[in-house]
């Protein structure tokens, strides 16, 4: 195969971002799906683009006010919730819709869209400056990193919320730094597939990992590996056959995903999730 | 290590009592669900907790797992306050059912392996207790490799040929006896138990219930169990406690069972419960 294509630096630059975006977004992810929280990060990329607004608006390094915006909503939702008994579908709506009407009218109040704004939405990993990349690659590592440090209690607090209390957990410290990591990581990966298609990374790898029917660390590094596959898939494809990388990307994920559905259909993993589900209720 | 008697008074050992409940409410909305209960549960005791459905024997479970806000004293070894909270993850909990996401790609390895406290913790446990000369007879092992307190207690219930197979695809009782083996890898002081085979078939809760006098007698686990089922209670339990919503009675086991007043009121109040539920 020709690998001219690691000659460019653009591309040296959107398969580093990308391979260290996609290994974040399936660590965060597994457990924003098992806590039933898969919408979480739709809605978090949503304010996240209110905040691109604001950036935009204010003049300032966008990446910047995104950071500063999602983290503290996503922060003061999770309060919100606790102290209002508000569920989980009805706190994604409202972040949703705010963050989005926050962009619309900044954008309104700024006189139009820019070139700038419509590659958040979309995605361009292709044209990820070395400002950018390294900020996403160092952000990246440091939520990898605390996420390792964490990982016992996180799972202990996700698989059971009320055991992970009795056992001596910080359960409402660990919830806030849980939601600040998720807020962060979907601006880190804002770049790769663009506002719009952030759940997608962040859901499909995980719930086709899951279908396979192995255990919490096997099912983490195959979600990884399924992610990371499919983001240098996808960018070489959209740069051979010239597409664009954020849809690739998530179209190779859902291939990934129908495949797997396919096959476990046909018996090629040991149970079914309608056989566990079946299994636990008697 | 091993945590041998450090501190006598008069020449015995100090008596403190594994679990004092004084005068103990708990009010939701207004309502009262448990009324200034009151009792104690000692070293090495299995305490039988029984009472109609909607008696409060959860409300209080949860009360002494610092669950639900309370009136009244709860001590655990003796300490209240800050040390309470210490000594609060040194106890194993299986509640009559554990909600968790049914895809939860955990393999029962990795569900016991959640239950083992760091090493820290377990420390600051055990010379708390030591401060109290209590559980003189237990071995904690403080110095054992993870994977061998996992192996230990999977084999006390039974499940080491499960090891690998996820939580989901058990049964309910096997669940349940794999949550046990998640609390007994921390090396509990004090198990509590919420009727934890509730809807099980007889096999399974005779399997339970062997599991249950094992880790009481050899392991030397003080526990606190609520069940409807007074035959495993009179086989099993050393003390037992009655309660809807106050206590009736707490004491030897023999008492209880030979007090046909106390059975009787057992029976009426829960079949007036059955009933009013039935009209509701």
């Amino acid at each position: 195969m020709n690998l001219d294509i690691l000659s460019y630096g653009f591309m040296q630059r959107a398969l580093l971002t990308g391979i260290v975006v996609s290994i974040t977004c399936s660590m965060i992810g597994l457990f924003l799906v098992l806590k039933r929280y898969s919408l979480f990060g739709d809605a978090l990329s949503h304010v996240a683009f209110g905040g691109i607004a604001l950036g935009f608006f204010l003049n300032v390094y966008p990446i910047w006010t995104a950071f500063a915006v999602s983290v503290s909503t996503a922060l003061g939702i999770t309060k919100l919730r606790k102290s209002t008994k508000i569920s989980g579908d009805a706190a994604i709506a409202v972040l949703l819709s705010s963050g989005f009407a926050m962009g619309v009218l900044l954008i309104s109040a700024s006189h139009g869209f820019t070139i700038d704004l419509f590659s958040f939405l979309f995605g361009s990993i292709l044209l990820t400056s070395m400002q950018d990349a390294l900020l996403i690659v160092a952000v990246s590592c440091g939520v990898i990193v605390t996420l390792i440090a964490i990982r016992k209690p996180l799972i202990h607090f996700t698989f059971d919320e009320e055991q992970a209390k009795v056992h001596g957990i910080p359960v409402e410290k660990l919830n806030y730094l849980f939601v600040a990591l998720a807020a962060v990581t979907v601006i880190a990966t804002m770049r790769l597939v663009g506002i719009l298609l952030i759940s997608a990374l962040i859901v499909l790898p995980n719930i086709t990992s899951i279908m396979m029917g192995k255990g919490f660390k096997k099912t983490m590094m195959i979600s990884i590996s399924l992610s990371v596959s499919a983001v240098i898939a996808g960018i070489t494809i959209s740069y051979y056959f010239n597409l664009a990388p954020a849809g690739t990307i998530v179209m190779l994920m859902v291939a990934m995903f129908v495949g797997t559905l396919i096959a476990k259909h046909v018996g090629m993993f040991s149970r079914t999730l309608h056989e566990n589900n079946l299994s636990t209720v008697n | 290590m091993v945590s041998e008697l450090t501190q006598f008074e008069n020449g015995f050992r100090m008596s403190v009592n594994a679990l004092d409940v004084e005068n103990v409410s708990v009010s939701h909305n207004g309502a009262l669900a448990i009324n200034k209960i009151s009792f104690s549960v000692q070293e090495g005791d299995l305490l039988g907790i029984v009472g109609p459905n909607g008696a409060g024997k959860t409300t209080l479970f949860r009360a002494i797992l610092g669950l639900q806000t309370y009136q009244g004293k709860i001590k655990l070894f003796g300490y209240e306050g800050h040390q309470y909270t210490t000594l609060l993850s040194m106890i194993g909990y299986v509640p009559q059912k554990v909600n968790f996401e049914p895809n939860f790609p955990a393999t029962v390895y990795d569900v016991v392996a959640m239950g083992i406290l760091s090493k820290k913790k377990l420390m600051k446990g055990v010379a708390l207790i030591q401060n109290h000369g209590c559980c003189w007879n237990r071995i904690f092992s403080t110095s054992s490799k993870d994977y061998e307190k996992i192996e230990e207690a999977l084999k006390i219930v039974g499940l080491e040929s499960f090891k690998d197979r996820r939580i989901s695809e058990l049964s309910g009782g096997e669940q349940q006896r794999a949550f046990i083996a998640k609390s007994l890898v921390k090396e509990p002081l004090l198990m509590i138990l919420d009727e934890p085979v509730t809807g099980v078939d007889m096999d399974v809760q005779n399997k339970f219930y062997s599991v249950l006098r094992k880790i009481n007698k050899e392991n030397k686990i003080t526990i606190v169990w609520s069940s409807h089922d007074l035959t495993a209670i009179s086989d099993l339990a050393t003390r037992v406690a009655c309660m809807n919503r106050e206590l009736f009675f707490h004491g030897e086991k023999e008492e209880f069972f030979a007090n046909k007043d106390m059975l009787k009121t057992y029976s009426e109040s829960a079949m007036q419960l059955h009933m009013h539920k039935h009209d509701m």
